[in-house]
């Protein structure tokens, strides 16, 4: 890519953007120039989405002005985006998983030879190739997307970004499905693109990045701003400040003993995805077993093995010693297991339900008389888990879908807790949320491993799985390749087990 | 009741007002009694209709099941002397094996419910039509079983039994739907088949079990069906039934992305395209112009649906916005910190 010519300046100046049942943003100002990096932080439902999609043109805000290189105006389209070189990555990535990575790339713009306009096949992936080049990607352009790991795809959005006279960049939680390395590698390109002139806005809940890339911080809270930190001023602290309002005293706690007694325990367990590899996992009373490894591991499909989404190829599960029947959900939670996926809006919720409805939903069977759903006993279900875990959820009967991703994740917590599980298993908990809701989710780990449940969490970020797991389990292409106790827990002794 | 039931009320209403008042035959005894005839015929298939797609599915085959057991049914009692309970409780079998392999179809082999209930729609048709060289099923001359036909097709107190089985049929659909534990399975598979799944809800079973629901009441409507025309020709029988059910449906509210719709909804959409249809009848509208003005009337109204709603949200901004105002009206704005 080569240096931008016209570097730009853009000022967001008293944005207010209100909805029915909350206001977003409350006279928010930003401003950013070509050649800086800006990290933009706040906790879940701080309004960072929002103003981001004020900038990238899909929101019109009611209030405020939008200033580009000295001309104001008071709303953006996604057209008018492009035009000004405002390139926007989603954090959630949806791309033609039926077309390959030019397609992608250049969708919408394909290039066009002849007098009937057909694509030109040749001079996309000549244009798509040099990008990929830039970004160091495993992958060419004439590769299926429905092959790209969870990585590449994030790539492959940034590729296309950058395929348009793109003058400011907008990276919405990029790193958040990425490994360590890919994470560094993906920070390099931020700063090369800096280095060519192009302003960056980077959004994430990672501070340790924002530390290492961002030239200035922002902090939202809760719609309005919190302030802004200089690059001399960038520190963990400081930023946790600027986002929760106060500082964070304790993040981890020493996790607590296990009683001793085996809850669950996995032999010879082999699933679809890896049938090559058996999987033995014994996970006592009171702890919290992490389970590390790269992306594509399998720790996931083991997950579904053992709560009953997929069938088992072979191999035996118990929980307290009896068998839990393979291949099915309803026998897997009647055993006492429960699972909070990883994918909390596809897999975890009923958006459109009720939270009361998403809660109850589990255990409908039980709350129910003669089949008939007992209403009353459903909203005083949910009452009371809002109660114990803290929901910020004025109405229980407006839908899951309208609060902020921490919130959504204690409803899938508190549908489980509600049918009194023994083992509980987590993917990735805390992805995209706030540092505040991961504390809570922490807190509320350890009080049910102290009522002695069985944790099995599993967790792509090291410092979570260092700082709360009691034990940890690490897999490597479908099978465990180390256990470490907590003592011997280190980033470096799990980095070498996940590539083994 | 939710707010679309309410606006299709409303709607039936004024329908009803202006065909009485260009034609007062529209209250005389007679024709309500017959259009409340067809509302409970109609009802009982369009309700079947209703259990498939609120899971997200669809079932095509209705119009040419209705045929295919009529013809059975018929056929049982003149030609093989069964008893008419007997006749009944086979036809009701077969119906309820229909639907089962329908959704074994739909959840064990992954196919989609449209292309299964398509193939349904054009097979049932064909074996009905073989079934009777392409002739009419009908009972022989001067044929009586008083009590199936009092049961069937007779009245009390003026009132059709048909309407009173389609009554029974909707309020126990009702409390099944929206009361019961299944019926809130049904919606949760609809709207979200794989949180369903993570749910612990056993998809397939709750898919499989709609459309047994939808065929054995479809079974049911054969019946009431083959009794009101009393024979039955294969080719035209019962023909595009099933996209009156779905008419009736999307009308009562019902998405066909499943997961959305009540019954109190689908009950009122069969009682406006019966009214509409006998609207067409009594108005002296040229009768080939009664699929136009079914369609037009729907599309009208879902139209008017989407732009309420459009509107209404947007009144809720307004609002929203004008109570921020007084807020930041009201002393210090703090933390509004400068960024440079």
């Amino acid at each position: 890519m080569a240096r931008v010519e016209h570097p730009i300046s853009l000022q967001l100046i008293g944005i207010t953007k209100v909805y029915p049942s909350a206001i977003a943003l409350n006279d928010v100002s930003l401003s950013i120039r070509g050649g800086e990096v800006v990290g933009l932080i706040g906790e879940n439902g701080a309004g960072k989405s929002t103003l981001m999609k004020v900038l990238g043109g899909t929101i019109r805000p009611d209030e405020g002005q939008i200033v580009i290189d000295g001309v104001s105006t008071a709303g953006l389209t996604v057209s008018r985006a492009l035009d000004h070189g405002i390139a926007f990555v989603h954090q959630e990535l949806n791309p033609f998983s039926n077309l390959d990575v030019t397609d992608n790339v250049l969708l919408g713009r394909e290039l066009r030879k002849g007098l009937f306009g057909f694509i030109d096949r040749k001079a996309m992936e000549d244009r798509v190739r040099p990008l990929l080049d830039m970004l160091g990607t495993r992958f060419g352009p004439s590769d299926p997307v429905s092959e790209l790991s969870l990585a590449d795809r994030q790539l492959l959005e940034i590729a296309r970004a950058l395929s348009t006279n793109v003058r400011l960049i907008i990276l919405d939680e990029p790193t958040s499905s990425l490994t360590l390395s890919e994470t560094q590698r993906l920070l390099d390109v931020i700063r090369h693109l800096r280095d060519d002139g192009v302003a960056v806005l980077f959004i994430t809940h990672r501070l340790s990045e924002v530390e290492m890339v961002a030239d200035r911080v922002v902090g939202l809270r809760d719609g309005r701003n919190a302030g802004a930190l200089a690059r001399e001023d960038i520190d963990k602290d400081a930023m946790v400040r600027l986002m929760i309002g106060r500082p964070v005293s304790q993040f981890y706690e020493k996790p607590g003993e296990t009683s001793g007694n085996i809850v669950l325990e996995a032999r010879g367990l082999r699933t679809a995805a890896n049938p090559r590899e058996t999987v033995d996992l014994t996970l006592g009373g009171g702890e919290i077993l992490g389970l590390a490894g790269l992306v594509g591991a399998g720790r996931t499909e083991l997950a579904r093995a053992i709560f009953g989404i997929d069938p088992r190829e072979d191999g035996v599960v118990t929980v307290e010693g009896i068998p839990v029947p393979a291949g099915s959900v309803t026998e897997a939670i009647r055993a006492g297991i429960c699972l909070v996926p990883e994918d909390r809006k596809s897999q975890g919720l009923f958006l459109d339900f009720a939270i009361s409805q998403n809660i109850a939903m589990p255990s409908l069977a039980k709350l129910a008389r003669y089949g008939f759903v007992d209403t009353q006993a459903e909203l005083a279900l949910a009452g009371d888990a809002r109660e114990k875990l803290g929901i910020k959820a004025p109405r229980l009967d407006r839908p899951a879908g309208e609060l902020s991703g921490g919130n959504q994740q204690k409803i899938v917590l508190a549908k489980w807790l509600a049918t009194r599980p023994k083992v509980i298993i987590l993917d990735e908990p805390t992805r995209g949320i706030d540092v505040g809701a991961k504390a809570e989710v922490y807190r509320l780990m350890r009080a049910l491993a102290g009522d002695g449940a069985a944790i099995l969490m599993i967790s792509s970020d090291m410092e979570e799985v260092i700082g709360v797991s009691s034990r940890v389990a690490v897999m490597s292409r479908g099978r465990i390749t180390g256990m470490l106790e907590h003592e011997e827990l280190s980033e470096e002794r799990i980095l070498r087990l996940a590539v083994e | 009741m939710h707010r679309k039931d309410l606006g299709l009320a409303v709607l039936i209403v004024c329908v009803g007002t202006i065909v009485a008042l260009v034609n007062p035959r529209f209250l005389s005894p007679i024709n309500l009694a017959n259009t409340a005839n067809l509302i409970g015929l109609f009802g009982l298939f369009s309700i079947a209709q209703a259990f498939v797609i609120v899971t997200g599915g669809i079932e095509l085959s209705i119009g040419s099941v209705i045929a295919l057991l009529g013809v059975i049914f018929i056929d049982l009692i003149s030609t093989f002397g069964v008893a008419w309970p007997l006749a009944l409780a086979i036809v009701l079998v077969l119906a309820v094996l229909i639907g089962l392999l329908h959704g074994w179809l739909v959840t064990r082999l992954g196919l989609q419910p449209f292309v299964v209930t398509l193939c349904g729609l054009l097979i049932y048709r064909g074996v009905a039509r073989f079934y009777t060289r392409d002739g009419t099923a009908g009972f022989s001359f001067g044929a009586d079983f008083p009590a199936l036909e009092y049961l069937v097709a007779g009245r009390t107190a003026g009132v059709p039994h048909s309407v009173i089985a389609f009554a029974i049929v909707a309020v126990i659909a009702w409390l099944v739907l929206h009361r019961t534990v299944f019926g809130r399975h049904l919606f949760a598979v609809g709207k979200n088949e794989e949180a369903a799944r993570y749910s612990g809800i056993d998809t397939r079973r709750v898919i499989i079990v709609s459309y047994v629901l939808c065929m054995l009441l479809t079974g049911l409507s054969a019946v009431f069906f083959a009794m009101y025309t009393r024979s039955v020709q294969p080719a035209s029988h019962g023909n595009f039934y099933e996209l009156y059910g779905i008419a009736a449906a999307v009308l009562g509210g019902f998405s066909l992305r499943g997961g959305e719709g009540s019954i109190i909804g689908v009950v009122l959409g069969v009682i406006l395209l019966q009214v509409l249809q006998n609207l067409v009848n009594l108005l002296g509208i040229p009768s080939s112009l009664n699929f136009a003005v079914m369609g037009s009337v729907i599309l009208v109204g879902v139209i008017a649906d989407t732009q309420f709603m459009a509107y209404r949200e947007k009144r809720r901004q307004a609002a929203a916005m004008s109570t921020l105002d007084m807020q930041n009206r009201t002393p210090k704005r703090s933390e509004a910190a400068p960024e440079h």
